[in-house]
């Protein structure tokens, strides 16, 4: 079985068909990338994971079960991460404050004994800052711990996101477009980080992904997309080298043209 | 008291709330602002109206007087998007509508200081007067109420979906930045916004000062005007003048059927349950956001 | 500026971050009780009004400071906590002790009433339908008079705490008292919420519910939360509101009052609890400040003190567009620059607290 299943899902936005009956399936312990042009559907797919979206047809399986009986609150519960193209961080708090509320799925106390702040909540709360200080060390992020996301650089930005993103604890991690608008180096840093996500932390990514030399880094298998529709799935190279997604991309090809001359 | 006649002068009140929710819908729709001193800015052109006209002022003539007004209230409008609210940009609504809550009491406490306290109406020709319809006899302002707001909707409608103006007034609401490098002057469209905000406000004014008297404290009814954008979905201006004539009907039907004690009751009872079942108003204009 | 070296977690989640800083509150703290023994019985009372606005502020700031819920009708649950607080004791006849927290859960479930319907509401939809709770409260209390006296209004009883009677005109400094220590007991409850993942999923909602949702914040839930110890909190000055002014009625918790609560924590600063305090200062002392002034004035030009209406909701109006225009985050804003310059001279930049200016996105897209 694997890890996430998205079977024959469909979604529609009045007339246009955002995604159009797409599968696919993660098995567990992969990096699994999907490509394709603007507007192939990438980030609708996670909106759908995510639970943001209701598919019109098809279903979504996480561990077996299905997500779409799920609100969007209990998708973090079933141990599935997210990040957002556009970064979507608590701006008027510190990194250590968005990372703790990433720590909200193991959260065991409730309003009243965090009134009193009990001696059960302290612990709890050490426990949750052992648990974000181990993604603070793996991400090098100790000079921003005190800091306010509205005064972060963009690059800083986007770590601060993923580690937010890994303090969940998830088996899934979805990243959407996490190496977008970062320098060269960053995106190797990137490149490294997602590889330990993997071998070290054994936890299976799912990322929507531009940079075409970063998606072949790491990936294990491809999926490309265009105008909702599966295109190709494989290894970065079978993807790239398709015809199909060549002609996405860059339109009809040459010998294609001529063949139909 | 005759059906007919209870219909007639609640809807002209629902005029005057339309109005003034009018003004607020203007501003909404144009630069995302809510000016919660729309009221005041209604008091305060009736107020300008009433201190040029009437005889214990200055005592101009009424067709001179009310022009004079409602520029007067364009002006006022305009140098306070200038002067206050242009500083604002990019800070959040509440913060705006904070800012305007207490421009109103500071506009109170001005029109306290130049006009008094004490109740006034405003010395108008259509005052007082009846006009007959076959057997049925209607007061002459309240008729006038009822024109004058239609004339002005279908203005302002025509105004914003056909001329040029207009529709760059709504596409500097949409994406600020994106209108300002299409080369609209986005500032100043703001003012205007202001400016005509301010004139409709002050023809609001007139309207409800000739159908009785008014004091400082009169700028509050704004509130009541805001129910009323609300109720009709806030961003359309058709919304807004369904939302008053919605709000001043049930006013006086509800203390002809129920009790008096529920007639102030009903718009704001209306208004929640509007937030509750249809949270975007009864013509409504909102899109979720794309992550 | 005092860099803390922490070396345990607890350094993080202690109530003051260093020594120095609780060793100031506790002094603070020995001002406010000894307070009574250097005042007049006149400034005792102006105290009293101080602290009980403050426990207001802190009530609405959680909502609005922490939780980004903006709320035009906090005044109504000043009405439930007060209401509830005084017919529990005459109609029931509890003791204090019991209707007075009574009264605050009171209020608090009547928050969360309000919010179960509203909470798809954003912005400038939720603030438009709390200030309709507000008008409504308003003209119940009218309708309910059987229960609230109506206009007529009720008298507050005198306070008993087992035989101990605590009346703010008889024995001031007790009042003073009572309310000191509810104010001490409601900050620390907002300081535990803040070092809570309670507090924390406040500021997610706060900063965005999208973001929020994908942690496994129960948005809706949290949402009513806050509206709930909110209201409770208020609920809870609304009672010792009651027992200061002795008679009220529902003029006393009007809509006037809702909007110059928001307006305060406005001043204050919004998000700290400092804020709401530096509200309550300026709340609370402005008419005081008018009627020196106006005597002064009026002595000097030899018109002796007229009393001009609205001169009071006029300069308080005046002093929040200053603010909001030059110094958006309060007067707390404005002290931690102020103490920043002198911690850092002669360090200090100009630049230090400027944030990137963010042109306006139509918040229509929600």
């Amino acid at each position: 079985m694997s890890l996430l299943e998205v079977d024959n899902v469909t979604l529609r936005f009045g007339g246009v068909i955002a995604v159009n009956q797409v599968s696919f399936a993660v098995e567990e312990g992969e990096v699994f990338a999907l490509v394709g042009p603007n507007g192939a559907g990438k980030s609708t797919l996670f909106n759908l994971i995510s639970r943001f979206y209701d598919p019109a047809e098809g279903d979504i399986r996480f561990d077996g079960d299905s997500l779409l009986s799920r609100q969007p609150h209990e998708i973090a519960a079933t141990g599935i991460a997210r990040t957002f193209q556009n970064i979507e961080l608590f701006e008027q708090a510190t990194v250590l404050q968005n990372l703790l509320v990433g720590r909200h799925r193991h959260r065991k106390s409730n309003f009243v004994n965090e009134l009193l702040f009990t001696p059960f909540v302290r612990s709890e709360e050490r426990r949750h800052r052992a648990a974000v200080e181990k993604v603070i060390d793996f991400l090098d992020l100790q000079p921003y711990r005190e800091k306010y996301i509205a005064g972060l650089p963009y690059g800083v930005r986007k770590v601060v996101e993923m580690g937010r993103a890994l303090a969940i604890e998830p088996r899934l991690l979805l990243l959407d477009e996490p190496a977008s608008g970062l320098s060269v180096e960053e995106t190797q840093d990137v490149a490294f980080w997602i590889e330990d996500i993997k071998k070290q932390m054994g936890i299976t990514v799912l990322m929507v992904e531009h940079d075409m030399h970063l998606v072949s880094s790491v990936s294990d298998r491809v999926l490309a997309l265009a105008d909702g529709k599966t295109l190709s799935l494989g290894t970065a190279e079978e993807v790239q080298n398709d015809p199909k997604v060549i002609e996405a991309y860059i339109g009809v090809s040459d010998e294609h043209e001529r063949a139909v001359a | 008291m005759d059906v007919l006649q209870l219909f007639v002068s609640g809807l002209a009140n629902g005029c005057v709330y339309g109005l003034i929710a009018l003004g607020f819908v203007l501003i909404y729709k144009a630069t995302e602002a809510v000016n919660f001193a729309q009221g005041d800015f209604m008091m305060l052109g009736a107020f300008i109206a009433l201190g040029l006209t009437n005889e214990q002022f200055m005592g101009l003539p009424f067709w001179i007087a009310v022009p004079l007004a409602i520029i007067a209230m364009g002006v006022v409008g305009y140098l306070l998007d200038m002067l206050v609210v242009r500083h604002m940009f990019g800070q959040s609504q509440i913060a705006i509508v904070i800012l305007t809550i207490a421009l109103g009491f500071v506009l109170r406490f001005i029109a306290g200081l130049i006009w008094g306290h004490e109740p006034i109406a405003l010395e108008s020709p259509i005052a007082g007067k009846e006009v007959r319809f076959g057997g049925l006899v209607l007061g002459l302002d309240e008729v006038t109420i009822i024109v004058v707001t239609l004339i002005l909707t279908v203005a302002l409608y025509i105004y914003f979906n056909r001329t040029k103006l207009g529709v760059a007034m709504q596409a500097a609401s949409q994406n600020q930045l994106a209108a300002y490098y299409m080369g609209i002057p986005v500032k100043r469209v703001h003012s205007l916004v202001w400016a005509l905000a301010g004139a409709v406000a002050a023809v609001a004014g007139i309207l409800f000062a000739s159908k009785g008297s008014i004091d400082p404290s009169v700028g509050l009814l704004g509130i009541k005007a805001f129910a009323a954008a609300v109720i009709g979905g806030f961003g359309s201006l058709p919304g807004a003048l369904l939302g008053g004539v919605i709000v001043g009907l049930i006013e006086p039907f509800a203390s002809y059927y129920i009790a008096a004690g529920y007639s102030q009751l009903m718009p704001y009872l209306l208004l929640f349950l509007i937030l509750v079942f249809r949270p975007h108003g009864i013509l409504a204009q909102v899109h979720a956001k794309k992550v | 500026m005092r860099t803390v070296f922490k070396t345990s977690y607890d350094a993080d989640i202690n109530l003051f971050r260093h020594g120095t800083q609780a060793a100031w509150y506790m002094a603070l703290l020995v001002l406010a009780v000894v307070l009574p023994f250097l005042l007049s019985t006149f400034a005792i009372g102006e105290a009293t009004n101080m602290l009980i606005w403050a426990i207001a502020g802190m009530g609405l700031m959680i909502l609005v400071g922490q939780t980004g819920q903006a709320s035009l009708g906090h005044a109504a649950f000043l009405a439930v906590g007060c209401y509830a607080n005084v017919l529990l004791q005459e109609r029931l006849g509890l003791p204090f002790l019991l209707s007075f927290p009574l009264a605050g859960v009171i209020a608090g479930l009547a928050g969360v009433l309000i919010a179960i319907p509203t909470t798809k509401l954003h912005g400038i939809y939720l603030a438009i339908a709390t200030l309709a709770v507000s008008i409504l409260a308003d003209d119940v209390i009218v309708l309910a008079e059987p229960l609230t006296g109506g206009v007529m209004g009720l008298y507050a009883p005198t306070i008993n705490i087992f035989g101990l009677e605590i009346d703010r005109y008889v024995n001031p400094d007790r009042f003073y008292w009572l309310t000191l220590v509810v104010t001490v007991l409601v900050i620390l409850a907002y300081r535990n919420v803040l070092r809570s993942p309670l507090g924390r999923s406040f500021a997610a909602v706060r900063d965005s519910e999208v973001s929020a949702k994908a942690m496994g914040v129960n948005v809706a839930r949290t949402k009513a939360t806050a509206f709930g110890i909110s209201t409770a909190i208020t609920g809870l000055a609304g009672a010792l509101m009651g027992h200061f002014a002795g008679i009220f009625n529902n003029e006393t918790f009007n809509i006037i009052i809702s909007i110059q609560l928001l307006l305060m924590i406005v001043i204050g600063g919004l998000g700290s609890i400092h804020g709401a305090f530096f509200g309550a200062v300026v709340v609370a002392l402005l008419p005081q400040a008018i009627a020196i002034s106006r005597d002064t004035v009026g002595g000097l030009l030899g018109t002796g003190s007229i009393a001009i209406p609205g001169l009071e909701q006029a300069i308080f109006g005046a002093i929040l567009i200053v603010f909001i225009l030059f110094e958006p985050m309060g007067i707390y804003g404005r002290w931690v620059k102020i103490r920043t310059y002198f911690e850092l001279f002669p360090f200090y930049r100009r630049d230090m607290f400027r944030r990137q200016k963010s042109y306006l996105k139509t918040e229509r897209m929600r």
